[in-house]
């Protein structure tokens, strides 16, 4: 039975519980850094180590940390992971790092973290917390990688840096800027619910069905 | 870039930290369906802001040329107790003013545009008085961000929305084309 | 310190509070620094590499560099410039030779700021090439300044006498003329005005052509701090 939580809590990060299009969380990082579809799946990393890392920590010292200054202990566990990813994307990556610019440091003040610690990891068994990490950031790098990908094929013509496209397309840039950013983020999420609202209409009909209606 | 103008205008305008840097996005999104509060809520911020660039102008110039790497610590440090401090003080001087606010009071720690004006502050090297004016300009841009969006969902309330874009699928076209008008600022200052 | 290996206590003392907020920072200090240590060395040589390789890019023909910069009324060779000391880069050939300098400039342009590196021939008085280090313009257009070989290539052989103009594409007549690029004119103007300015604050400050300070360490000095 503990296998099919595991493998629940996981899942439910990916699709269901979705950090960006359902939860909402971590806006910041999602718009800036999806210019390209490297960068994307370089924070969606970056994210992952840290929300792992805390989480098993968090999970781990779950009874021993008091209740009055859990805030302030979730955020120097967080803040420590952050900076330790900083440094190794700096000496391992440096160009990756420079594109990634503030941001790096700034994956402490994704709500998504500090939400996870406090929502889940300060309360379940370490294997469950850090299957429910691994869902999360899982679903996070899955939305910055699909807004990575359309904002560079669209903005730029490529896709990691392979061009796609002949020398005529002409690249719709505002993509790859700010005002791109939110719009495409705006139509995926109008995209999902459209996709939520056909679903609960179909359950719906299921359910009117079996009740003997219709 | 010492130019004192420039960066406040720049901060401000040009290089608005919510529609230019996607800063700030989360209570942009989650804040903006009440001009009232969207208000209050910026004044609380470019308060927390203007505290921070001094002291992290202090911690730069004294104490992190010793140990880099605290800085991220430091500063998320520094953050958090300034809204601890303007929590209590908002208590006291404005008991309703702090009810009216409630939750959005602490999540103002997690606002990334605090800690990444500390953070841009720091690689451009500002001064003191030059972290005060980037301070004020990231906050009253950032208040101005807020109000116009608030603005305009209140406006667009009682109209006809279609169901499949209600939500924050609308707030974010609205502020894609905000943040295309932005864009227009670019420019601005520029010396031929 | 108490050892509770199950539920919360009631209300834990402040000794306790204290104690656990104390120890989280002790071993988050620890690792910090840890990681630091550890990468500091490939840190630090991935930044000289980067400088050297923009230096031999602006200045062709260079193989050997140092770090030059002025204090006490001239231009002095450092293996460490002060923090804020503003710094130039000497290129030498392979036999040890002065080529040129390499100088970095910046301010604000289009956007954001933009840096950049050019190399300098004190004797010909002429720019050699430029390498734009930073920059946040627009993409399509202002990043041409990096991206337009075209633009790139008005750079290999300027001359800075009496400042260098921007005008018009198509229309340079002079060995001072730079063909701004099409639809990116301040991107381009700011370019050229950052290359001027930095001219303007060094040229006081130069050695007379012929005089410059010889290479430390031989022609094979790596000469960024080492």
């Amino acid at each position: 039975m503990k296998k099919n939580e595991s493998y629940e809590e996981f899942v439910k990060g990916i699709w269901r519980d979705n950090p960006v299009f359902v939860q909402v969380l971590g806006m910041c990082p999602m718009l800036a850094v999806t210019n390209s579809a490297v960068n994307a799946i370089a924070m969606g990393m970056a994210t992952l180590f840290v929300l792992v890392g805390s989480s098993f920590l968090v999970s781990v010292f779950r009874h021993v940390i008091p209740k009055q200054v859990r805030i302030s202990c979730f955020i120097i566990i967080i803040a420590t992971f952050v900076t330790i990813a900083d440094y190794t994307l700096l000496a391992l990556v440096p160009k990756v790092h420079k594109e990634l610019g503030a941001f790096i440091p700034l994956i402490v003040a994704n709500c998504l973290i500090l939400g996870r610690q406090e929502a889940f990891a300060s309360r379940y068994p370490t294997r469950l917390a850090v299957m429910d990490a691994l869902g999360m950031a899982g679903g996070f790098l899955l939305a910055l990688f699909s807004l990575g990908a359309v904002r560079e094929i669209l903005g730029d013509g490529a896709l990691f840096g392979v061009r796609l496209f002949s020398e005529n397309f002409e690249p719709w840039i505002v993509m790859i800027l700010p005002p791109g950013g939110f719009l495409t983020l705006g139509v995926i999420l109008l995209f999902f619910n459209w996709f939520k609202y056909k679903k609960d209409e179909f359950l719906a009909d299921v359910a009117e069905a079996e009740r003997g209606g219709s | 870039m010492d130019n004192l103008p420039w960066i406040f205008i720049s901060a401000l305008l040009v290089n608005n930290f919510v529609l230019t840097y996607f800063l700030g996005l989360c209570p942009f999104l989650g804040v903006s369906n009440s001009l009232e509060t969207s208000a209050r809520l910026g004044l609380a911020t470019t308060f927390v802001m203007l505290v921070t660039a001094v002291c992290a102008w202090v911690l730069n110039t004294y104490v992190l040329v010793y140990a880099p790497y605290l800085r991220l610590i430091c500063f998320i440090v520094v953050i958090a107790s300034t809204v601890q401090f303007i929590e209590m003080l908002i208590k006291k001087l404005s008991p309703a003013l702090f009810r009216a606010m409630g939750i959005f009071l602490p999540l103002i720690t997690t606002n990334c545009a605090i800690l990444g004006l500390a953070i841009f502050a720091t690689n451009r090297g500002y001064g003191f008085w030059e972290g005060i004016v980037y301070a004020l300009g990231a906050g009253i841009g950032f208040t101005l961000a807020l109000v116009l969006l608030a603005g305009l969902r209140e406006e667009s309330e009682l109209s006809n929305i279609p169901k499949l874009i209600q939500g924050t699928a609308m707030n974010l076209i609205i502020a894609g084309v905000l943040s295309m008008a932005f864009m227009g600022f670019a420019g601005l200052f520029s010396t031929s | 310190m108490t050892a509770d290996a199950g539920k919360q206590p009631a209300a834990p003392s402040s000794l306790r509070l204290v104690l656990t907020l104390a120890i989280a920072g002790l071993v988050s200090g620890v690792a910090i620094i840890g990681i630091y240590q550890t990468t500091l060395p490939t840190i630090t040589a991935n930044k000289a590499r980067e400088l050297r390789e923009a230096v031999f890019k602006v200045l062709p023909g260079v193989s050997g560099m140092q770090a030059l910069v002025y204090r006490d009324g001239r231009i002095v060779v450092v293996p460490q410039p002060d923090k804020d000391e503003p710094v130039i880069y000497g290129g030498y050939d392979e036999q040890g030779d002065f080529v040129g300098y390499a100088m970095p400039g910046a301010g604000p342009g289009f956007q954001d700021t933009i840096a950049l590196l050019y190399g300098y021939l004190p004797r010909e008085k002429q720019v050699v090439g430029m390498e734009i280090l930073e920059s946040r313009e627009t993409p399509g257009l202002g990043d041409k300044i990096y991206k337009d070989a075209h633009f790139v290539g008005e750079f290999s052989a300027l001359s800075v006498e009496p400042e260098i103009v921007a005008v018009k594409k198509g229309t340079s007549t002079q060995n001072n003329h730079v063909d701004s690029i099409t639809g990116a004119t301040i991107s381009s103007k700011a370019v050229v005005r950052i290359i001027n300015e930095t001219h303007a604050a060094w040229a006081a400050q130069l050695p007379a052509p012929g005089t410059e300070p010889p290479l430390t360490g031989g022609p094979a000095d790596n000469g960024t701090g080492q």
